[in-house]
């Protein structure tokens, strides 16, 4: 099964002619992933490296490809609006990989996919990949394995980390999710959580939260009530000072509120397991899987 | 990006919230000059640096005429003034703002922040004015009022009133704290802000409501689009290594630790700040070198974390995903051969190359060492400084 991409998935890449998008396009190609378009202003009707055509719009890929995963490398002052175009061209899940992008643009773009019942993987992520069927996004395929373990992460290259960690010690993973690190995501940790517990492939999930917000908070709430799977967590910054921007947007330790310490008691509270250090991710799962 | 009180009050007043009467001065002769143009016989000065807590730290005084304005504010510019969110080594102040006192009815809160967990703007209002507001959540939430705005259509006149309601208000008092929160609201929309926090909201003896004082944040992201507001960045108020970094597009934290590290990624970098801890040692900084390491950030990166004095040893800790770690390798060697470094240091390649690029080390020659897990970079670079 795995989740959110598959290999039915046919992707069209949004900025395909761009440095990013080009090189990304073809990292993907090599993985097996059906990248089936590609969108250019202006360049509709020539044909990427010879082999994905390209389109002036999303529509028009989609009308011509049955595109249903877009995925965005474009800069951050056009990114609300290529999500915007996307979503109206009726794709299924956006993932936008952009950083950058001003919080209030994404909160409009948030609200208008959830009335058009699109979903939005991002902002400011490596995107989604399930390994040996499909990879939309940025990180390093040759990493991962497939198997049964979800990974769900605010982050890129720690997920990098705890995903090289799994598959070094056998462990293979159904789907891993980077939900990105700004204040407003498409996709939080309960809408993956959700789509895990029902996925028959995934075993178990490791949760990869950081300083700032209640989102990990709030998903060992969700996991207490409704969730059968062990869940393995880890919370980056631990030793960072509350006030300061730790890099991604949203990892800011504000007015005493969202410290790792708060989440990491709120998810042991919840019967996860979590991990006080980076380097026990794998080792970590294996344990609670009985492996 | 912070701002100063004095350049906030200034933007809410160009949106028609009102705030008190007041100029910002350099020189003690200028809040004299100040006092005399505002008129009346109470003043405030008030020292404008980006920490709270400032009257606690004697950052906030009352003068009775301008000539003592004057005197409080030639005391006031130049010390470092100390409060709860300076550190013990405090803020030079620089700079006053010169008010027009006021006769203070009843001190309120509003504040506009982000709730992540519904994705909407949240205007809260409290009758706690005064105190911090997160005191107020914890000991007595029920004080707290709030109106989530619909990103649609934006704060809407009934929820204003709905919050002037309930904070107690009465007569014109309604009508001037409605047009106040809708104000403030447009400010803070159009501004792109990130936080905006008037506390105290005063209501005046007259039944105005004004904003005491003003504090606002905005969007990193999107001042790309302010220039004016980008503009108002003072750098005085910002860790001169931290100003260096930026410049090199560097994402660079001073912390007060002796062990210096450079990562790839913000949450990676955050992970081994944490495992250092764990293994016994202290991080001096966190520095995100980014998805692009290459020489021209290495030896930047390098430069800037070497500055810190207090760095005993180092530690270099990439995750090569579409970076290979062969190109990182050589960058590190060629940063070494332009900086000096007198440090000890370890360094941990993973993922793509990783093998090529130990060999690249190993055989430049240069005085590293070479850690094979995360783990192992945190023991061995723990152990150096010990």
């Amino acid at each position: 099964m795995s989740i959110i991409v598959d290999e039915n998935s046919q992707i069209v890449v949004q900025g395909i002619t761009g440095k990013e998008g080009a090189f990304h396009t073809n990292q993907m190609i090599e993985y097996g992933s059906k990248v089936v378009a590609g969108v250019t202003p202006g360049k509709g009707g020539q044909k990427f490296e010879g082999k994905v055509p390209i389109f002036n719009t999303v529509k028009d890929a989609v009308d011509a490809t049955g595109a249903n995963v877009s995925v965005l490398f474009v800069p951050p002052s056009f990114a609300a609006d290529a999500v915007y175009e996307a979503a109206d061209a009726g794709v299924e899940t956006v993932v936008c990989i952009t950083e950058g992008i001003p919080a209030k643009d994404m909160l409009k773009v948030y609200h208008f996919l959830k009335k058009k019942g699109t979903r939005m993987i991002g902002p400011n992520c490596p995107g989604v990949i399930s390994p040996g069927k499909c990879k939309v996004g940025i990180m390093p395929a040759f990493i991962h394995k497939e198997g049964s373990v979800g990974v769900i992460s605010r982050s890129g290259t720690l997920t990098y980390e705890a995903v090289h960690q799994l598959t070094q010690i056998g462990l293979g993973q159904s789907t891993c999710i980077g939900i990105g690190g700004d204040p407003v995501i498409g996709t939080r940790f309960i809408d993956a959580l959700e789509l895990f517990r029902k996925d028959e492939q995934t075993e178990a999930v490791v949760l990869i939260g950081e300083i700032g917000g209640t989102a990990e908070e709030e998903a060992a709430a969700w996991v207490k009530q409704y969730f059968n799977k062990p869940v393995v967590a880890f919370i980056a910054g631990q030793t960072a000072p509350p006030g300061k921007r730790m890099g991604h947007a949203g990892a800011i330790i504000s007015g005493g509120k969202g410290t790792a310490a708060e989440k990491m008691k709120a998810l042991k509270d919840a019967g996860i397991t979590v991990c006080e250090s980076p380097a026990v991710i794998g080792q970590t799962v294996k344990k609670v899987l009985g492996k | 990006m912070n701002i100063h009180e004095y350049q906030a009050k200034e933007i809410l007043r160009k949106y028609g919230v009102a705030v008190p009467g007041g100029k910002v001065a350099f020189s003690a002769a200028e809040a004299e000059q100040a006092a005399k143009e505002l008129g009346g016989n109470v003043f405030v000065v008030k020292a404008q640096i980006h920490a709270g807590g400032r009257g606690k730290g004697g950052g906030v005084k009352i003068a009775k005429s301008p000539a003592e304005a004057r005197e409080l504010a030639e005391k006031m510019l130049g010390m470092k003034l100390v409060t709860h969110q300076t550190g013990p080594e405090g803020k030079e102040v620089r700079k006053v703002l010169i008010e027009k006192g006021i006769d203070i009815a009843r001190e309120l809160y509003l504040g506009i922040v982000l709730d992540r967990s519904v994705s909407k703007l949240v205007v809260m209002a409290s009758t706690e004015g005064g105190v911090e507001i997160e005191k107020v959540a914890a000991q007595t939430p029920e004080k707290i009022f709030k109106e989530y705005v619909e990103p649609e259509v934006g704060m809407q006149p009934f929820q204003a009133r709905r919050l002037a309601f309930k904070l107690g208000l009465s007569g014109d008092q309604i009508k001037n704290a409605t047009q106040f929160i809708l104000a403030l609201y447009n400010a803070f929309a159009d501004s792109d802000a990130s936080l905006a926090e008037i506390n105290p909201l005063v209501v005046t003896k007259a039944g105005e409501v004004l904003a005491l004082d003003a504090k606002i944040g905005f969007d990193d992201n999107a001042l790309y689009r302010h220039k004016d507001i980008a503009g108002m960045r003072d750098i005085h108020e910002e860790d001169p290594l931290e100003v260096e970094a930026h410049k090199h597009d560097l994402n660079y934290i001073k912390l007060d630790g002796n062990v210096g590290c450079m990562v790839n990624g913000a949450g990676l970098a955050m992970a081994t700040m944490d495992i250092i801890k764990l293994a016994g040692g202290m991080p001096a900084n966190f520095l995100d070198v980014g998805g692009g390491a290459n020489v021209d950030t290495v030896r930047n990166g390098f430069h800037i974390l070497l500055s810190d004095p207090h760095v005993k040893a180092v530690l270099v800790n990439i995750f090569g995903g579409i970076v290979r770690c062969d190109r990182v390798a050589k960058g590190i060697i060629e940063a070494a051969k332009s900086i000096e470094i007198k440090v000890p240091m370890v360094i941990r390649l993973e993922g793509t190359n990783a093998e090529e690029a130990a060999v690249l080390l190993k055989e430049s020659g240069m005085n590293f060492e070479v850690a094979n897990s995360l783990e192992d970079g945190a023991k061995k670079v723990v152990s150096m400084i010990r």
